[in-house]
């Protein structure tokens, strides 16, 4: 397709699609009934399209610059005019609706996958105003896009447009009823908790993580259900990850209730745990500086009789060990802290450390005797098959023997 | 079966079962993976009854710990006691084959895949059956997914009741309300096919096939494309031509490029599928609009497809449909502002002149490989040279010759040195094709200059061209026009050109044999032990150890055995190392 053809009738086309735009936004009354399905027509007949396969195969959105629409000139200005038609005052949805159907929408879901930002920006506000106006369209957006991030999730870990899709999400999570429906909870555990394990998370992770706190803002018992399910996808190899884990925990923290927190305190901070030991020293560090947050500490002191124990060893371990000075003065400061807050335990805890790591230390040579054990075990049996098969053998050709 | 010492082995299963509920995740993964273990010493009867339900109720671990237990799962047969029990494992897979992750439950349907077949057809309708239908009622889409995978592996063995029960729930798995489902129904839909009777793939599968072939969702009708090739493959001739060609017309035009590229990616198959006179009629015109696609993407992969194509069409027909019919098109291509299909485009089309004989190829495509030898995108060009064997047995190279030699010196001087490389390892195969004399006229100084080239591969790689260069022009030649300047090379300022030189030797003297070795190359070989740098000096070592057996004994005492002595008191640790190594590797032998 050649950008500098027709350039007289593409100006034409430019100019009467300003015109439109300025008239419906100044004028009262111009948007009559028998506009509305040419306007949707003429909308369609633009926007609708099937995106080309991309300039840059192995596009990476944080690296590179992304492919813009070429078109973008009139585009942009059928994207203005359906918002000024959606919002302006004399728009009536009941009229609408005759033409912004299922289709309709299907197809503008889709278009949220190009790679162009300006586009999916104006996509954006288009599909929350509709959101907003149509409620019959309501559940089937929702599933819609239930639909693209299942895809994303499970199948091609590939589209543009999650970010902003997760942003309408966050309004719409804002405005649900309580109690929440079955079909919202089971969008939270099974879609949006599975989505952090994207390779891309670095590009929509402010957007879910605002989703996940908007969820638990409603309803406070689903608190234990997403921290078990971070929990599960914690990062393995990805530090960067980590650190945008810990901060969505930290998130988490800020609004949680004391009572949920008792529930999880235990999985929590033996990941936490994991955490503050970590070789990697950003990891470390923003695990560490969980002990700056107020609330937080508040919550620790209130339980520190199970946290302690869970922390102190690797807390100890890196005083003594870890490579990096900072971590190691961070990790005093936290020591002292905890100290502060219950010296009998950590006393306790101080001179039990060593006949600690003793008995772990035995469990781990019984558990290797264990399995040498089994597999002579198995040796042993497989061995018994075997001779009582040449013993079956030979009893057999000595009975058939001439 | 029961192990004799009764007591030390409950010790140890309870033990075991310990170590699978293990805090650490190691830990449990490694005791999963060695489940078959804990089932043999339990023994089957055990394992069936308490093993297996602890393993049931359990299934709150990690994925890998999931996809460790599936994978075991699949081969417990006669660990349960036999394909009278295998029945047994099934509830745990069915647990398995709803999981979130896809990577557990695809292994979960694998194994119950497996195992599907040690069951009895009246288990297959008593267990596996009511499995498949619950999975396939399940409400979130991952055990409906699951459900898809195992229609083919039981439908064969039923009884006719219950083969019209699983035809409809197949059926309704195609049009299920998530996309995600049908992609996975749609996918299954070939195999599936194989394993019905023909009457019912006509009447029941081929509507399903034409539902999904339009489908609102492209990722939904591109599977249909596959699925076409394993229909086509059980239908007669006129059966195809009225049922299947349709819908094939018609996803061939989809308004999505996806759709297409996979019509052009499976063209070949299509092909073979259908036979050669629905191609004559019907796929020939198919063909020709993917080559015009407006999409670069589909015209690439049409492209990839051309020689194999054109090779694949009936003889009666092939050489006049592709001179009237493919011939403008490949033209088109050959300039088309991609060089995707450029490139694709170039590493096929010398095959193609076997189809069309001498006097076309001269005509119509000798001018499109000139052209292409001298094309800006280096891939091009070196897609052509790549291909020149076929054009070879046609009409020679010498046609090309001409074009040849501009199009090697610029691609053996770009810029990337992974365009010289490829460059570099076509020489050989040029050389033999171009004659010897070509060679020293033209190619010479390029091969030489390559030894020198900075980057380590080039490098490498020119060495071995030498030797394939060797066994094709022989030892005299080697002698007159290579080896002086390989060792002129051990004079070189920069040690890296002067490790060259060993290395060369290194293959020449396999090839050049005793003789030459031992008056040419060896004299050099041995005054650069000497040499200042360490590198150098044990890699002396080296090649004295590798051209050692091609020398006579005399030579191998009186020159060689003292040299490598003397590099065993130098004072760089590795040049002892080497030096020693090759003494005894040489003194043994």
């Amino acid at each position: 397709m050649d950008s500098v053809s027709d350039l007289k009738s593409k100006e034409i086309k430019r100019a009467t699609l300003n015109e439109l735009v300025e008239y419906v936004s100044t004028n009262r009354g111009v948007i009559v009934e028998s506009a509305y399905s040419d306007i949707v027509k003429m909308i369609s007949a633009n926007i609708f399209r099937i995106l080309p396969p991309s300039d840059n195969p192995d596009f990476d959105p944080e690296e590179d610059e992304p492919t813009l629409e070429a078109s973008w000139p009139h585009i942009q200005l059928v994207y203005d005019f359906f918002l000024r038609f959606l919002e302006s005052p004399d728009f009536q949805p009941s009229i609408a609706k005759r033409y912004i159907d299922q289709k309709f929408v299907q197809q503008l879901l889709e278009l949220f996958d190009s790679e162009d930002p300006r586009e999916r920006d104006f996509l954006k506000t288009v599909l929350h105003r509709i959101y907003g106006k149509f409620l019959g369209l309501r559940a089937f957006i929702r599933k819609q896009i239930n639909n693209i991030f299942l895809r994303f999730i499970y199948e091609t870990e590939h589209f543009n447009g999650v970010a902003e899709l997760l942003e309408i999400l966050g309004s719409i999570i804002n405005g649900f009823a309580l109690p929440l429906k079955a079909e919202h909870k089971q969008f939270l555990m099974k879609v949006l908790i599975p989505m952090h394990t994207a390779k891309g998370l670095a590009l929509f992770h402010a957007q879910l993580a605002y989703c996940v706190v908007q969820f638990l803002e409603k309803d406070t018992t689903l608190t234990e259900p997403v921290i078990r399910g971070l929990l599960k996808f914690w990062p393995k190899t990805c530090s960067q990850k980590e650190v945008m884990f810990l901060g969505e925990i930290e998130e988490i923290l800020d609004v949680i209730e004391p009572t949920q927190f008792k529930k999880i305190e235990e999985p929590l901070f033996k990941q936490i745990s994991k955490c503050v030991s970590s070789s990697h020293f950003q990891v470390a560090e923003r695990a560490l500086y969980f002990w700056n947050n107020e609330y937080i500490l508040s919550l620790i002191e209130e339980n520190i009789d199970k946290i302690l124990p869970i922390m102190f060893a690797s807390l100890y371990k890196i005083s003594k060990e870890h490579w990096n000075q900072t971590i190691v003065a961070l990790v005093y400061n936290v020591l002292k802290t905890l100290m502060e807050m219950n010296g009998k335990l950590f006393d306790d805890l101080t001179s039990s450390y060593k006949a600690e790591r003793q008995r772990e230390k035995k469990k781990e040579l019984e558990r290797e005797e264990l399995w040498k054990k089994l597999e002579e075990l198995k040796l042993k049996k497989a061995l018994e098959k075997q001779n009582s098969a040449y013993s079956m053998h030979s009893l057999l050709s000595s009975a058939s023997a001439p | 079966m029961s192990v004799a010492n009764g007591d030390d082995s409950l010790y140890l299963i309870a033990t075991l079962l310990d170590e699978l509920r293990n805090e650490d995740v190691q830990l449990r993964l490694n005791s999963f993976k060695k489940l078959s273990i804990i089932a043999l010493a339990l023994g089957a009867e055990r394992t069936r009854s308490e093993l297996l339900p602890f393993l049931t109720d359990t299934i709150y671990y990690e994925d890998e710990v999931l996809v460790a237990l599936a994978e075991q799962l699949g081969t417990f047969t006669m660990l349960v006691g036999g394909p009278e029990y295998v029945h047994c494992l099934l509830p745990p897979l069915e647990s398995l084959a709803t999981v979130e992750e896809t990577v557990v439950r695809d292994k979960a349907v694998e194994s119950l895949r497996v195992i599907s077949q040690d069951h009895s057809p009246s288990d297959l309708e008593a267990h596996f059956v009511p499995l498949l239908k619950r999975l396939a009622g399940g409400d979130w889409f991952t055990s409906r997914n699951s459900a898809c995978g195992l229609f083919s592996v039981c439908y064969p063995r039923v009884s006719g009741a219950v083969k019209a029960e699983l035809g409809q729930y197949f059926r309704n798995l195609c049009s299920d309300d998530t996309p995600i489902v049908r992609r996975a129904a749609a996918s299954k839909l070939g195999e599936f096919a194989q394993a019905l009777e023909l009457n019912y793939v006509k009447e029941e599968l081929i509507p399903l096939f034409c539902s999904i072939a339009s489908d609102k969702q492209d990722s939904v009708r591109l599977l249909a494309v596959k699925t076409c090739v394993h229909i086509a493959q059980l239908l007669s001739q006129e059966d195809m031509e009225t049922l299947l060609m349709p819908a094939l017309s018609q996803i061939a035009e989809d308004k999505s490029w996806r759709v297409r590229y996979m019509v052009a990616d499976k063209f070949t198959e299509l092909q073979k599928a259908v036979g050669s006179e629905i191609t004559k009629t019907d796929l020939v015109p198919v063909f020709q609009n993917l080559m015009n696609d407006c999409e670069a993407e589909v015209r690439a992969a049409a492209s990839q497809k051309v020689k194999e194509f054109c090779e694949n069409l009936p003889a009666d027909c092939r050489e006049n449909v592709v001179m009237t019919q493919i011939l403008p098109c490949i033209k088109e291509l050959a300039s088309d502002t991609n060089h995707h299909v450029k490139s694709a485009l170039a590493s096929v089309i010398m095959g193609l002149s076997p189809i069309l004989g001498k006097d076309n190829t001269i005509e119509h495509l000798l001018p499109l490989f000139l052209a292409q030898l001298k094309d800006e995108c280096p891939e091009v060009r070196l897609n052509i040279i790549s291909n020149l064997n076929c054009v070879n047995q046609v009409i020679g190279i010498q046609q090309l010759s001409q074009s040849l030699l501009p199009a090697i010196v610029e691609l053996a001087e770009d810029a990337k040195w992974r365009v010289r490389l490829a460059i570099v390892e076509y020489i050989p195969l040029l050389a033999g094709q171009l004659g010897v004399e070509f060679f020293d006229e033209k190619l010479n100084s390029l091969c030489m200059a390559w030894l020198m080239d900075h980057v380590y591969a080039i490098r490498e790689a020119a060495t071995s061209n030498l030797k394939k260069l060797v066994e094709k022009f022989g030892k005299e030649w080697a002698c007159a026009t290579i080896i002086p300047k390989v060792l002129a090379m051990s004079r070189d300022p920069n040690y890296l050109y002067r490790m060259t030189t060993l290395f060369c030797v290194n293959v020449l003297s396999e090839v050049c044999g005793q003789d030459i070795t031992t008056k040419l190359m060896l004299p050099t070989v041995l005054s650069m032990a000497g040499d200042p740098v360490a590198n150098i000096r044990f890699n002396v070592a080296k090649s004295l150890q590798k051209i050692g057996p091609i020398l006579d004994n005399s030579t191998l005492q009186s020159k060689v055995r003292p040299i490598l002595e003397k590099l065993t008191q130098d004072q760089d640790v590795d040049v002892k190392y080497f030096s020693q190594e090759a003494l005894t590797v040489l003194s043994s032998t």
